[in-house]
């Protein structure tokens, strides 16, 4: 079993967001980048089934050197080795034609991704990189079983549930509930030091997308407080006031 | 260069999203000056077709449903032949489990830009601009799609209705399809459960509802206002509930048009994933809970003694 997770890094969840250069950039002052959560759990869900099957999990993150540190903490999770192509990730259709050109050269089971990066929340990769690689895609993936050459999964769909059967190789994003999370323990960090991370340089291509400029919600005014006496009060300032029911 | 619709249905019916993304591509084309098409996969009565056309929509191809059950290779294709005899140039799918699963997929078919989680129709001023949200709702980008071909994956609830009536006329189109890798073994919906992410109304709950026992309230009084459910983080990190119902930072993103959080402190992680909502109530018995600053709405008081009232009158409802 060949496990490929696609990892993106990410403003740690407790961020406050806030933007800079009129507008134009992620204000990166004191913010803390971190593994994105629905990756490391995908890494760890690779981690248990290699663990069970036999096989390696090889994490790619298209990213600047800066996130080494994170993709480390990926390799001390457990993972064997890691690819990151030196390129400022623009936009998911960028990373995802990165990804599979590199992967296209490979031979992997399985291409895992969280389910969305908590930043852009594009929840793109995925299901890009099964066209682009010509694979069945899998998206928002709760449970999976493997079973020579055909997965059992159930994932996400709208009301509801569906169980499926997918031939490998497959591409799947991982909705949260897919593993429990791990801590890597003191081996897997001392490990992560010495494991091979590769870097490459990107291929050239011509842009989908340009952010152009961010803004922040709207600040709420106060709060009207309703008198806990009378909560009915609440159903009549809805209609009345708020006209949402 | 028509603005095309993938017209999702669920046995057969058209939701809500399908509407808004009927009513985002009328404008879209009308800005254009162009008009609105829809490609459909399976059957629908005329009655549903019908709807279409008050919506803006004049042309529908519709194709045969590859296999019984869902399949994204397939169904790609049929949306992907639709939009090119339909000599489409825009694309606006419903942001649902299905549209998400599909847009990827068509933006690679069709060298298309392609943007989710659009909340706004599009600017034309300068290119083609349109807005989405990023970090979980704790902002907006504005993004220039620059391709030729472009994929608009529209969230639930972002636009208003419009009805814009015209004549619509229906192609049929039939397409063959190699074996799919995929097999559907079985389907669980709750029945009758409104969708989270298409809800108008939701009623969420945290950890003051103590235990997965007292979620019985929680459901009565979204029954009873015709709301789906939904819960904190640590709720569903407990157990207490289905990860698929947990909103916030590392959960769904939701955007109805009333949020009422019950006994939920209000962290920044779970405010990012409702703060779009139009209007939020916050019921806490702490009044420092950091709900109260994001609330349109709040009350003050026990979620054990607030909601056996608000049940009572929403009965009244």
């Amino acid at each position: 079993m060949k496990i490929l997770v696609c990892m993106s890094v990410v403003p740690d969840t407790t961020t406050k967001i806030s933007f800079t250069d009129n507008d134009t950039k992620l204000n990166k002052q004191g913010v803390q980048f971190i593994l994105n959560p629905y990756d490391e759990l995908t890494i760890t869900k690779a981690l248990e089934l290699t663990e069970n099957m036999g096989g390696t999990v090889t994490v790619i993150h298209v990213g600047p050197a800066e996130n080494d540190a994170v993709i480390r903490k990926a390799l001390a999770l457990g993972a064997n080795n890691a690819i990151r192509i030196n390129a400022e990730a623009t936009d998911g259709q960028f990373v995802a034609e990165q990804i599979a050109k590199y992967a296209s050269s490979q031979d992997y089971d399985m291409i895992m991704t969280g389910r969305e990066s908590i930043d852009y929340n594009g929840g793109q990769v995925c299901g890009l990189l099964g066209e682009l690689l010509n694979l069945p895609s899998v998206n928002v993936v709760s449970t999976i079983e493997i079973n020579e050459k055909k997965a059992t999964l159930s994932r996400d769909i709208d009301g509801g549930k569906e169980i499926l059967t997918c031939t490998l190789p497959l591409v799947m994003s991982a909705q949260k509930d897919l593993c429990e999370p791990r801590i890597p323990n003191m081996k897997g960090i001392m490990a992560a030091r010495t494991k091979p991370l590769e870097v490459l340089e990107p291929t050239d291509n011509l842009a989908y997308t340009s952010y152009t400029r961010y803004e922040s919600p709207q600040a709420k005014s106060a709060v009207k407080l309703i008198s806990s006496d009378n909560p009915s009060e609440l159903f009549d300032l809805l209609k009345r006031e708020a006209k949402v029911l | 260069m028509s603005v095309i619709i993938y017209a999702e249905n669920s046995e057969g019916i058209f939701k809500k999203a399908v509407l808004e993304a009927a009513t985002y591509a009328y404008k879209t084309a009308s800005m254009l000056g162009t008009n609105a098409a829809a490609v459909l996969v399976g059957e629908v009565s005329s009655d549903q077709k019908n709807i279409l056309s008050e919506y803006g929509i004049s042309k529908i191809v519709q194709i045969p449903a590859p296999s019984k059950d869902f399949n994204v290779q397939s169904w790609t294709e049929c949306v992907h032949e639709g939009f090119n005899h339909l000599n489409g140039s825009i694309l606006v799918i419903p942001n649902t489990y299905t549209g998400k699963s599909l847009s990827p997929r068509l933006s690679v078919k069709l060298n298309a830009s392609l943007a989710t989680n659009v909340i706004e129709l599009p600017r034309l001023e300068s290119g083609f601009e349109i807005k989405r949200s990023v970090f979980s709702g704790k902002g907006y980008a504005y993004v220039t799609l620059q391709k030729d071909k472009k994929i608009i994956a529209l969230t639930p609830n972002s636009i208003e209705l419009e009805k814009n009536l015209t004549s619509i006329e229906e192609i049929n189109l039939n397409l063959t399809f190699s074996n799919p890798s995929t097999t559907v073994l079985e389907i669980n919906k709750a029945q009758g459960k409104i969708p989270l992410t298409e809800a108008e109304i939701v009623v969420s709950a945290g950890r003051g509802l103590k235990g997965p026992e007292n979620w019985n309230m929680v459901e009565e009084l979204a029954n009873l206002l015709g709301a789906a459910t939904a819960c904190s983080k640590p709720v569903s990190d407990m157990g207490w509930r289905p990860h698929s119902e947990h909103v916030g930072q590392t959960g769904i993103t939701i955007k109805p048009n009333l949020y009422i959080a019950i006994g939920i402190s209000g962290a920044i992680q779970h405010l990012a994933g409702v703060s779009s909502s139009k209007v939020i109530v916050a019921i806490n018995k702490d009044p420092e809970a950091p709900f109260f600053k994001a609330a349109d709405y709040g009350i003050v008081g026990d979620a054990f003694e607030i909601l056996p009232k608000l049940i009572e009158s929403a009965k009244a409802l």
